[in-house]
């Protein structure tokens, strides 16, 4: 049944399988149609042979009887002969021949009974009639006419002996037969006929008795001649047959007809009704050899009903039709179901397709209504930045601002929903390129700076030395992840602090371990601690939520990166470990905690702990969800521990590359923040009673290769100071600090005010050679005021390298070691753009003008072509430039084609390049960003596809132009020129 | 090179004895007046942003390049639209490029007109493109003649500040 169907349409598809299934109805009633005609002969062809064998058997018996008897006869004539004829006088008369006849009767069954006729030629009529004593009388009873010769029967078995002197030449039958009987020597039979008397068919056999034995090759004439009587017996076939068939078996079913076929065309019944002329019915004819050469005889068998139909040749047939129907319907439903199961398919195909174009088209949806509500918004914050430009009351100015923040909020709230929306549609990938984790943190920092001194909270950052300082992966994603949770952590966050620790994985398990290691005794410390003071080790002294952060996990993190960094040397990895590094980031406040009940869907999107958190903090509760995403595409995990009223640790892992070693100095220099060098190898003393701050104050100022001591109390530091060596062990005499670093803890206003007095007064006394300068550390800006005159510099927290940078060179009068405003801590894009060459190609003029001229607004040097070729002729390598704007239509040569052109020729100079400078030097490649009015997913697309390294509406807005542009600035090495 | 647009506008508009203020008024209450009926759009007061002590004629200097590149590409538009088969690649190129420097300078309306001239293009309807040319046409001018005003006052405020200066 499992016909294919070809590639034949669907109609024809159908109409086929109808078709199929008529034929299979077809086909199997054919068949069983076959099956029973075949049963049908089969049993017909055994009835036959049945018919054939009981015939046979039947007439061979029936022949077997008959020869017996003739026998007999024959034997009676040659007992007349004997007795009558060779016996002088003759020993038979009437008596004898009745009586032994009768006592041989059982001999013959079939004979009625037997006679004796002698030959009379009508000479010797009268001398016969005379010795009889009575008259030859014809078969009519009636006195025999005169004829040649007679045959008289003078002899006679007593059941026949009312044929007593009739003459047998009367009868013409058996006339006939005396005639040929006595020519032949022969048994010879009548035709059938009525017998007197009992009125049955029968025939007459007769037997001539000669008076002399003739020899077997004797003539006619001579038997003729010799002829002495006849020996007649009357067979009554009728009853012969009837007995015989009485005997055996079978006797009902078949009818047995015997025929005297000797004239062929007119068969004479023997026994037997004549059956209607019923030709359908079987039959068999079997010939009867009677022993009369003469006359041929034979029987036919039939049945005396039509066979009746076998059950079985029904029966099989219906049966087997009945399974072929059944398998056919089973096919038929099979191949129904396969249909429908297709077709059913089919649509949800097409549903499919469907859903995927929704699917496209909720995205393109997506993208473009964020891009039209982000353009109005763009206004909408353009104009409000104007207005608190302008003279405002103090509650417009309140207005306005609060309208700002909204509109903020709302533009990064687009912009998340956007992320999720990419992420879900799988589009978002993370991207490879080299980037400083330091400085992105760094700008982490920089932009929570103002909220976290507004609260009053300490917001710090630490890297480890092990953390290699260029490593490969998304910059702008990891610095998302990062932004989100520390805006969390501060969001949530009243007071104490907000700590961000960046560590190698391998390396916080090694630290793990060890606590484990150390085991009781620190742990029964711990204890101790709470329930002493409630001051903790950790950075405000706070407690935090996750313990394993203490200050002792956190000092053999330190001593452990200290003891590698003393091994290979210089805080650099080593390299034989794969170059994979797994980072593990963690983000940890002392805020209001997560309620236990809500610590298991914060990672849904628009989850938030409850509903008043909404309420009273903001927010949509999606960045989380993101930032997850976010982390399992950088293939790492993000996790949490929390405790209400205590404070939250978001911890999360990622796995970035190690930067090939060939992108070296030059990569680093160009990724960073250029920190100033002019810092080595000065030395500062650093009071703070806090360890793990004063490890955080560390590493900043470690970044500008200032070597620091740290001291507990600003005593131990005038101690030191004064040449008594026993209270600071690592000061050396000649090698004093040039700068105090005070933590505002350590700082006591009324002891510590005269500190600078004291320190004058050492030099006087010409203990030290130059007076530190002295530098308080804050947290609050309003403490600023307060202890402002008696130190010489304030830093407020949160720390940054170049924050700490500026102060001192502000402080020492350095000057500026480079021009960099790294005060005002935010990368705007003047402080991205800045000094850039930048190469702008369009070929509308006015377009052209307006971009640069907004270009130059940042300080930006801007060239201006009008076509794509211009613009590969410019950009042929070695060239200057830092960037291009490149217009996506043009004519003559397109964006992308130039962009195609131009990456070309930077892989040709790329190739060349190495042979002649090695590999320090940074490989050709320029950032293009498109221009474009369009900015959807297809467009970005292309841009991406030709090489292109992101794109910028026209006109430019200034976040899409940040955004677009921070993106290469950082992550893109820039050629030197 | 036809002669700088300020002059032209300088005959129809000889010096008044006004003062800076009012000037300065007079020019806002012009531009706002432009923002109002949608002659301009925010992106014109990002050009304004852009220009600075630095560069004191950017906002001039733009607008008479668009007025050339506009009054180059119309004609080219009418050359084009008035043959019998109209070449509408060329057409939608001349337009997009109309599009892009309107929307640079912020001009609204004649960007919104261009966009409805690029639908007619795209459906190669010649009729539709004929009116939409005169649409952009009657924006044009109308922006025109505003941009001329504003101009020859942007003129007489710069001359204004260079006195002060000197």
């Amino acid at each position: 049944m499992g016909l294919k169907t070809g590639a034949g349409g669907e109609k024809r598809w159908w109409w086929n399988r109808n078709v199929i299934m008529v034929l299979w109805v077809m086909l199997s009633v054919g068949f069983c149609i076959g099956l029973h005609c075949h049963m049908r002969t089969e049993s017909m062809r055994k009835a036959e042979e049945t018919l054939t064998s009981m015939c046979e058997e039947r007439a061979r018996m029936l022949q077997e009887q008959f020869a017996v008897s003739v026998n007999h006869v024959h034997a009676l004539a040659i007992l007349v002969s004997t007795f009558h004829y060779q016996k002088s006088p003759p020993a038979l008369d009437q008596e004898t021949f009745a009586d032994y006849t009768a006592s041989t009767a059982f001999e013959r069954p079939l004979l009625n009974g037997v006679a004796y006729a002698q030959r009379v030629v009508h000479a010797e009529r009268q001398l016969f009639e005379n010795q009889q004593g009575w008259m030859i009388k014809t078969m009519k009873r009636d006195p025999s006419p005169v004829q040649d010769e007679y045959a008289p029967v003078i002899y006679s078995q007593e059941t026949v002996s009312y044929i007593e002197a009739l003459d047998m030449m009367s009868g013409e039958e058996d006339r006939e037969n005396i005639l040929r009987a006595r020519a032949t020597g022969k048994a010879v039979l009548t035709r059938p006929f009525r017998l007197l008397e009992s009125n049955h068919l029968g025939v007459v056999l007769t037997f001539p008795v000669y008076l002399l034995d003739l020899p077997d090759d004797a003539t006619a004439e001579e038997r003729v001649r010799a002829t002495a009587g006849y020996l007649g017996g009357a067979f009554d076939v009728e009853s012969l047959v009837e007995n015989l068939l009485r005997q055996l078996a079978g006797n009902q079913e078949i009818m047995v007809n015997v025929y005297d076929v000797t004239n062929a065309s007119e068969p004479l019944i023997m026994y037997g009704t004549n059956p209607p002329d019923d030709h359908m019915l079987l039959s068999h004819v079997s010939m009867l050899d009677f022993g009369d050469p003469f006359r041929k005889h034979q029987m036919k068998c039939r049945y005396r009903e039509k066979p009746p139909v076998s059950l079985s040749s029904i029966t099989t047939p219906s049966g087997i039709f009945v399974i072929c129907m059944l398998v056919g319907y089973i096919g038929y439903a099979a191949w129904s179901h396969y249909d429908n199961v297709k077709e059913d398919f089919r649509k949800m195909e097409e549903l499919k397709k469907q859903a995927e174009a929704a699917d496209v088209a909720k995205s393109q949806f997506l993208a473009t209504v964020s891009h039209e509500i982000r353009t109005p918004m763009n206004g909408v914050l353009g104009m409000l930045d104007m207005l608190l430009d302008t003279n405002l009351n103090l509650t417009q100015k309140d207005y306005a601002q609060t309208a700002q923040v909204c509109g903020r909020a709302l533009i990064s709230l687009i912009n998340e929903v956007l992320d999720r929306a990419k992420i879900e549609a799988g589009k978002l990938e993370i991207e490879s390129v080299p980037f400083d984790l330091r400085s992105i943190l760094d700008d982490v920092i920089s932009l929570f700076s103002a909220k976290s001194r507004e609260k009053g909270i300490e917001l710090a950052v630490y890297v480890s030395e092990r953390v290699p300082s260029i490593l490969m992966g998304d910059p702008g994603r990891f610095r998302q992840i990062i932004t989100n949770l520390v805006g969390n952590s501060v969001k949530f966050t009243e007071r104490g602090h907000v700590f961000v620790q960046v560590h190698l994985v391998e390396h916080v398990n090694m630290a793990m371990n060890a606590t484990a290691e150390t085991g009781l005794n620190g742990h029964v410390n711990e204890v101790n601690k709470k329930s002493a003071t409630t001051v903790f080790n950790t950075l405000s002294g706070l407690e935090v939520a996750d313990s394993r952060n203490t200050c002792e996990s956190f000092k053999l993190l330190l001593s452990h990166g200290a003891s590698l960094s003393c091994t290979f040397g210089g805080g650099s990895v080593p390299e034989s470990i794969a170059d994979k590094v797994t980072l593990m980031v963690s983000v940890e406040d002392t805020g209001i905690g997560i309620p236990v009940h809500a610590q298991d869907r914060v990672f849904t999107p628009f989850m938030q702990a409850d509903s008043s958190t909404s309420r009273n903090y903001g927010g949509t509760g999606i960045g989380l969800s993101i930032s997850k995403c976010l982390v399992e595409l950088m293939g790492g995990k993000i996790n949490f521990i929390s405790q209400p009223h205590v404070g939250s640790t978001f911890m999360f892992t990622a796995v970035l590359q190690k930067c090939g070693k060939s992108a070296g100095v030059d990569t680093k220099r160009s990724l960073s923040e250029v920190l100033p060098t002019c810092f080595r190898g000065m030395r500062v003393t650093l009071v703070d009673r806090r360890a793990v701050r004063a490890a955080v104050t560390k590493y900043h100022l470690q970044r500008l290769g200032i070597i620091i001591e740290d001291v507990s109390t600003v005593n131990e530091v005038l101690c030191a100071l004064s040449g008594q060596n026993d209270c600071l062990n690592s000061s050396q005499p000649g090698k004093q600090p040039s700068i105090l670093l005070i933590e505002k803890d350590s700082w006591d206003p009324k002891v510590d005010v005269h500190i600078q007095n004291q320190l004058l007064e050492y030099k006087e006394a010409g203990r030290i050679q130059v007076v530190p300068k002295v530098v308080l550390l804050l947290t609050i800006e309003s403490d600023k005021t307060r202890a402002g005159s008696h130190v010489d510099a304030i830093i407020v927290k949160p720390l940054r390298a170049s924050t700490i940078a500026t102060c001192f060179q502000q402080m020492l009068g350095m000057g500026k070691c480079q021009n960099k405003d790294t005060l005002s801590g935010s990368t705007s894009l003047r402080g991205l753009l800045d000094g850039k060459n930048i190469l702008v190609v369009d070929d509308n003029k006015v377009n052209l003008r307006v971009a640069a001229a907004a270009l130059k607004k940042y300080g930006a040097k801007v060239v201006c072509v009008e076509s794509g070729k211009s613009a590969l002729s410019l950009l042929q390598p070695p060239h200057k430039f830092d960037a291009c704007f490149m217009d996506v239509q043009m004519p003559e040569m397109d964006g992308f084609e130039a962009t195609r052109q131009i990456r070309l020729m930077e892989n040709k100079a790329n190739e060349e390049a190495p042979l002649e400078e090695g590999s320090v030097k940074a490989k050709w490649r320029l950032p293009i960003l498109a221009m474009t009015a369009d900015v959807i997913q297809a467009t970005h697309e292309e841009c991406v596809k030709c090489g292109m390294d992101g794109y910028v509406s026209k006109p430019f807005e200034e976040a899409q132009l940040y955004q677009a542009v921070a993106r290469f600035v950082v992550s893109q090495p820039i050629p030197d020129s | 090179m036809p002669p700088p647009l300020c002059s032209r506008v300088l005959l129809s508009h000889p010096f008044s004895p006004m003062s800076l203020m009012a000037l300065r008024e007079q020019l806002n209450m012009l531009v706002n007046s432009m923002y109002i009926e949608g002659l301009l759009d925010q992106q014109f007061q990002q050009l304004q942003m852009l220009q600075d002590a630095s560069s004191p004629g950017f906002v001039a200097e733009v607008i008479t390049l668009f007025c050339e590149d506009a009054e180059r590409i119309l004609t080219e538009l009418t050359k084009l639209v008035d043959q019998a088969v109209v070449e509408f690649q060329k057409v939608d190129a001349y337009v997009h490029q109309l599009k892009g420097s309107s929307s640079s300078v912020g001009a609204q309306n004649v960007k919104l007109a261009c966009i409805q001239f690029r639908q007619f293009c795209e459906e190669n309807n010649k009729d539709g493109c004929l009116n939409a040319l005169n649409v952009v046409k009657h924006h044009y001018y109308l922006l025109r003649n505003k941009f001329d005003t504003m101009l020859q006052l942007e003129q007489r405020i710069q001359a204004y500040d260079s006195k002060q200066q000197n």
